[in-house]
């Protein structure tokens, strides 16, 4: 079941959606990259005369870290940088397409360092139990608690701190945002920060339910997190995390019934009839995400 | 007459630049498509059927191509128009998923295994098609509707207010750039004589739309350098298929939206390069 994985990747797209009105394209690369670092510390790091690598803990928490530098490198140059010199940079297509930029950049520097195949990560999580006839995988489960977790804690931020109301405050109007005091260029990088966090955990979840990693990874769970928070809305959290379940619920089916060539059409067919029949998403805030590119 | 390595770079030239032509219209007024390969991949396929099972000559299939493509861009763009911004680009990309997913469970169209086009184009056929359809472009953005068209890209409402029908220029648009993406994939499987829906998949879509956004969508030699640029420099620095190609080219799409955000080629570069050669005329 990667619904979990979805939900929390869906969830990293729709905040900077959300507050910057930013499609920031480096999502799935970041959410690649925690896994392939996590897997390279785990199986090679120290092999000076270090047998194996450092333990999976270690390993998970410098691959969330690396998750959370190489979103600020992204802030740094693609948003700060054309804010700083158009003024209000989101109104046009210039983030969106740095960020596909960053996306092409990380993936092949990744491919040059450790190759295209797929890896095994040294540790196994594997532990089923039974309730009558369903099996459940307790990695399966625990990712479900922790990506639920991890978004209840973001969303209660958001609602309530000083920091989220700022963040709040930035998605409503950030020259207002500014005027009243709002440290903008503070304030940003923190939505890259919560992002990059974000993608880490659904990294480490990836690598705790299928055990492998590869420079690929990205690419199929980036794009139906993409279409889970378009079939949520754009900038709704609980929209994502909705959109998040039925993407995993759709592709499940699907492959059910009608084996694992027809995922794609149900996903993105289902995506592309909300979207005719309902324009701004399931639980979309009609303001956000429609404006110029 | 020419050698096999520079004609495999020729075709691959035009049929990017007739593609980017096509996704550029979409663009110039005002409405990013992120579907090109699923049109690319009609005109591809709807070529490849006619070819094969009805056994048209080459002028129809590929004709049967840019109409098919057409055909799908102008119903699809009702749809699609009612929505807005990431909502628009996002709803072409999932079009062009759905497309290749069609393709790929349908037995009639050889799903995964692809499809054999016997009818060959000559690379000279591809030459002349992009020289007409660069023509007729630039005809077209310096005619009336082309500056509907950018009229349409700058502002929508003033447009509206001044009598431009909006709509009908977003929907022709649209059309006519799906038409345009199809008669690329018709002349590429005519041309390679081989099509399989992975060719047509996402990467390509965000290819295509980068080197028009990169090249710049305010005057039609905005894609003329975009795709000519993308397609002709990893050969010229012989980088071949490495990575390192797309990590270069990875920062240089950063570098270029960092220091021409519009655009390498925009509407003052392409005024002030007139005017130069203007002078030298006078003189």
């Amino acid at each position: 079941m990667l619904g979990s994985i979805y939900v929390t990747v869906a969830v990293a797209f729709t905040l900077t959606i959300g507050i910057l009105n930013f499609l920031n394209f480096t999502i799935p690369a970041i959410f690649m990259i925690t896994g392939v670092i996590a897997w390279a510390v785990a199986a090679h790091w120290l092999p000076l005369g270090v047998d194996g690598g450092l333990a999976w803990p270690l390993a998970f928490i410098i691959g969330i870290v690396a998750a959370v530098l190489a979103s600020l490198i992204v802030e740094r140059f693609t948003f700060r940088y054309l804010r700083i010199r158009h003024g209000d940079a989101t109104e046009h297509a210039i983030p969106l397409v740095s960020s596909l930029g960053f996306l092409i950049i990380f993936e092949n520097l990744v491919l040059i360092a450790f190759g295209s195949e797929a890896q095994a990560f040294p540790e196994k999580f594997k532990s089923d139990f039974y309730i009558g006839e369903i099996i459940i995988g307790l990695p399966q489960l625990m990712s479900l608690a922790i990506s639920l977790l991890v978004v209840a804690f973001l969303s209660w931020t958001l609602k309530t701190t000083n920091t989220g109301r700022a963040l709040r405050a930035i998605a409503e109007n950030p020259d207002t945002a500014s005027l009243l005091g709002v440290d903008v260029r503070r304030i940003v990088p923190l939505v890259f920060l919560f992002s990059g966090l974000l993608c880490g955990v659904a990294g480490v979840l990836f690598v705790v339910n299928y055990s492998d990693v590869s420079p690929y990874m990205g690419e199929e769970v980036g794009t139906k997190a993409i279409a889970a928070m378009v079939l949520g809305g754009l900038g709704s959290i609980w929209g994502a995390i909705a959109g998040g379940l039925l993407v995993g619920l759709l592709e499940a089916l699907s492959i059910h019934f009608f084996g694992a060539d027809t995922v794609d059409v149900a996903v993105w067919g289902t995506l592309l009839i909300v979207l005719i029949l309902k324009p701004s998403g399931l639980f979309g805030a009609s303001r956000i995400g429609k404006g110029k590119l | 007459m020419m050698g096999g390595y520079v004609e495999g770079i020729i075709a691959i030239l035009c049929i990017n630049l007739i593609f980017a032509y096509g996704i550029y219209l979409t663009a110039a007024s005002g409405q990013l498509n992120l579907g090109g390969a699923g049109f690319q991949a009609i005109g591809a396929y709807v070529a490849g059927v006619c070819s094969n099972y009805f056994e048209l000559p080459i002028v129809f299939s590929v004709l049967g191509g840019i109409l098919g493509a057409g055909l799908i861009g102008f119903l699809i763009s009702f749809p699609v128009l009612r929505t807005r911004g990431v909502y628009m680009v996002l709803a072409t990309f999932a079009f062009a998923l759905v497309i290749s997913g069609i393709i790929l469970n349908s037995e009639f169209l050889g799903g995964a295994t692809g499809m054999v086009v016997p009818a060959y184009a000559p690379v000279e056929v591809l030459i002349f098609s992009t020289f007409i359809i660069i023509l007729i472009v630039f005809w077209l953005m310096a005619s009336r509707v082309g500056l509907a068209m950018r009229a349409v890209h700058d502002d929508d409402v003033v447009s509206e207010i001044m009598g431009v029908n909006v709509k009908g220029i977003q929907v022709f648009s649209f059309t006519l750039g799906g038409a345009l993406a199809g008669l690329s994939g018709a002349l590429y499987a005519h041309h390679y004589s081989f099509i399989e829906a992975q060719y047509f998949n996402a990467v390509l879509s965000i290819f295509v739309l980068l080197f028009v956004l990169i090249g710049g969508t305010q005057t039609a030699w905005g894609p003329l350098f975009g795709a000519s640029f993308f397609t002709l420099v990893p050969e010229i620095l012989r980088l071949g298929d490495t990575e390192w190609r797309y990590v270069i080219f990875g920062i240089l799409i950063v570098l270029m939206m960092i220091f021409r955000p519009q655009g390498v080629v925009t509407r003052t570069f392409v005024h002030r390069a007139s005017k130069i050669f203007y002078r030298t005329a006078e003189r």
